[in-house]
């Protein structure tokens, strides 16, 4: 296999053939499972019971009074009935499925053209615009994020500048934040920026491996290049997309430090999404039973997108 | 043959236009971070360091808590390395090259805990750690991270394990040497460098980090170099020539280290982990 490449898209069939003869070797048949022991333990105490922690905190009361007993105090489906009927809970997720929906289909869009722009490029030129990517999938998020506060700074930033040199209208002494939209657009534009280059580097590995002569014969056949691309191209590299799809819905779901930060911690009710609100409640209310009933409605909202990528990396035998 | 000349030209030069976009928010801050003060807050702006200092760069690093927030990041990436990297080594060997009952069940285990969102878990692991008084202690923070590096490094370990030959193991078996022996003699060796590629991007996850580490460090001489660049703004507001002086300090190991390792680790990051 090569480990050069996604290896989703790495010689799937070989993958899928791959097969392991269990271990002949008498008196070893325990081996691997104290090799698994350490890494379960250490699994099972910082992701299992944290997780089923949640849960239980989800139908308890646990403000400040709790925290210092340490014991939560037991109230059924209270929690859940309290944001299922606040209507601001439902705009919150209203807004983190918009959010998330805009990142990753312009994160999508735009991976996918680059991608195909590497593809068509020279040697040269290719590297150039890989290294460029590299740097920027290289930025830590809370870099990045300061970054992006100084190029849309009200008073001295460059984005305003530049607007207003191209006379898209006067952006001196513009806030960005002030408006929501607007805010959310510089958001998602950091957000869709830090996640392009994995996109487009992995869909440009996956495009080195969709055999020539399929592309050729349908270009030979007078197809014309979109056609080709929806026809050839997208099928057989359809597991990658559901993949891709899956993992930026994920991380654009649950993304926190982008709005944090760029809000300088602050950030006020039109900028709450799912992650936010969640801590908002926990952390500035001290009603962590609360923030635990969010959390919980947010990982099973993400447990069927999760369903569908493992579902697919199952399918293409990467699992085996 | 002029219109395959042309497309060449407007190609060459959509990917210079793709370039420029891409890299110019990092160019913008070390280009910044090099500038004079009248040069940071100039109308037009400058687009280039002419006069390029490093006073930025003294003013940062001389700013309170820098040095210990160094020290902090290195000690929680280096303990979360050492521990995750022996916990995956053997969970990695375990399930690349033994057959047995229960395998794929914890190998799609290791990718279902990937997907947990760790945003949803800060209030659990908050509690609980809170609860054991390792709050604003950096070693809660180091068991915390081992949440999302200890599923990437096992499944990016056995990865680079399946990658070597079984002949290999078997021809040195049959030589006479046991199975552990021939791990240590013809495995170790050959998965080296893809000891050293996890460790190093395990290392740089733990770098990024912030969440984690904004909720649970809560003293200044306890926090991280993200926290540190995080709290730089004052309420006199922003220093930006020493803040992008102090995020290119930030970026620098994690973006050479990066470099060095992408190739190598690309193939795992579909299997459900960072972006980096």
């Amino acid at each position: 296999m090569s480990t050069r490449f996604p290896a989703a898209v790495a010689d799937p069939p070989l993958v899928g053939r791959r097969r392991r003869r269990p271990l002949s070797l008498a008196g070893s048949w325990s081996a691997p499972y104290l090799l698994l022991v350490p890494a379960s333990a250490v699994i099972a105490a910082v992701l299992a019971y944290p997780l089923y922690y949640m849960v239980r905190l989800s139908l308890e009361h646990y403000g400040l009074f709790q925290l210092v007993r340490h014991k939560g105090e037991w109230v059924g489906t209270a929690n859940f009935a309290q944001i299922f009927h606040d209507p601001e809970f439902w705009h919150v997720v209203a807004r983190t499925l918009a959010f998330t929906a805009a990142c990753v289909s312009l994160t999508m869009v735009f991976g996918t053209l680059i991608a195909l722009l590497l593809a068509e490029l020279g040697s040269k030129m290719r590297l150039l615009v890989t290294a460029g990517l590299i740097f920027v999938w290289a930025t830590p998020v809370v870099v990045a994020v300061d970054i992006w506060r100084w190029m849309v700074d009200y008073e001295f930033g460059v984005l305003n500048w530049l607007l207003t040199f191209l006379h898209v209208g006067n952006y001196n002494h513009h806030d960005w934040f002030v408006n929501p939209w607007s805010g959310w657009s510089v958001i998602t534009a950091l957000v869709v920026w830090g996640a392009i280059p994995f996109v487009a580097i992995t869909l440009y590995a996956g495009l080195t491996q969709v055999p020539r002569e399929l592309v050729e014969a349908s270009s030979m056949d007078g197809a014309p290049a979109w056609r080709t691309f929806f026809d050839v191209t997208v099928p057989l590299m359809k597991p990658l997309f559901v993949i891709l799809i899956s993992l930026s819905i994920i991380w654009d779901f649950q993304a926190f430090t982008q709005i944090w930060i760029m809000l300088d911690g602050k950030p006020g009710p039109d900028y709450y999404v799912m992650s936010v609100y969640a801590y908002q409640n926990a952390f500035g209310q001290s009603e962590y039973g609360l923030g635990s009933a969010i959390s919980l409605v947010t990982v099973g909202i993400l447990l069927v997108v999760s369903f569908v990528y493992i579902r697919e990396m199952v399918k293409i035998g990467e699992l085996s | 043959m002029r219109r395959s000349r042309a497309r060449k030209v407007g190609l060459n030069a959509l990917a210079l236009g793709v370039f420029g976009v891409m890299i110019f928010p990092v160019y913008w801050m070390v280009a910044t971070g090099f500038k004079r003060g009248q040069d940071i807050f100039s109308d037009p702006p400058v687009w280039f360091p002419y006069h390029p200092t490093i006073s930025n760069f003294t003013d940062a690093i001389h700013r309170a808590h820098f040095w210990a927030s160094v020290k902090n990041s290195i000690v929680i990436a280096v303990a979360v390395v050492l521990l995750s990297m022996v916990l995956a080594f053997l969970a990695a060997l375990a399930i690349a090259k033994f057959g047995f009952y229960g395998r794929r069940a914890f190998i799609v285990l290791i990718i279902a805990v990937q997907m947990i969102p760790l945003t949803a878990l800060i209030i659990p692991i908050f509690l609980v750690l809170s609860k054991a008084g390792q709050v604003d202690k950096l070693s809660g923070v180091i068991v915390t991270y081992l949440t999302f590096v200890l599923p990437f490094t096992i499944w990016t370990l056995r990865g680079f394990m399946l990658g070597v030959p079984k002949d290999l193991e078997e021809a040195s078996m049959v030589d006479g040497t046991t199975r552990f022996g021939a791990f240590v003699r013809v495995l170790l060796p050959l998965v080296g460098p893809g000891l050293v590629a996890t460790s190093i991007f395990a290392f740089i996850q733990a770098w990024n980090e912030f969440i984690m580490a904004y909720v649970l460090l809560h003293s200044p001489e306890n926090q991280t170099l993200t926290l540190w660049l995080a709290n730089f703004s004052t309420s006199r507001g922003t220093a930006w020539g020493p803040l992008m002086a102090g995020a290119t300090l930030t970026a620098l190991p994690v973006v050479i280290f990066f470099i060095i390792v992408q190739r190598k680790i690309a193939f795992g990051l579909t299997a459900g982990a960072v972006r980096g």
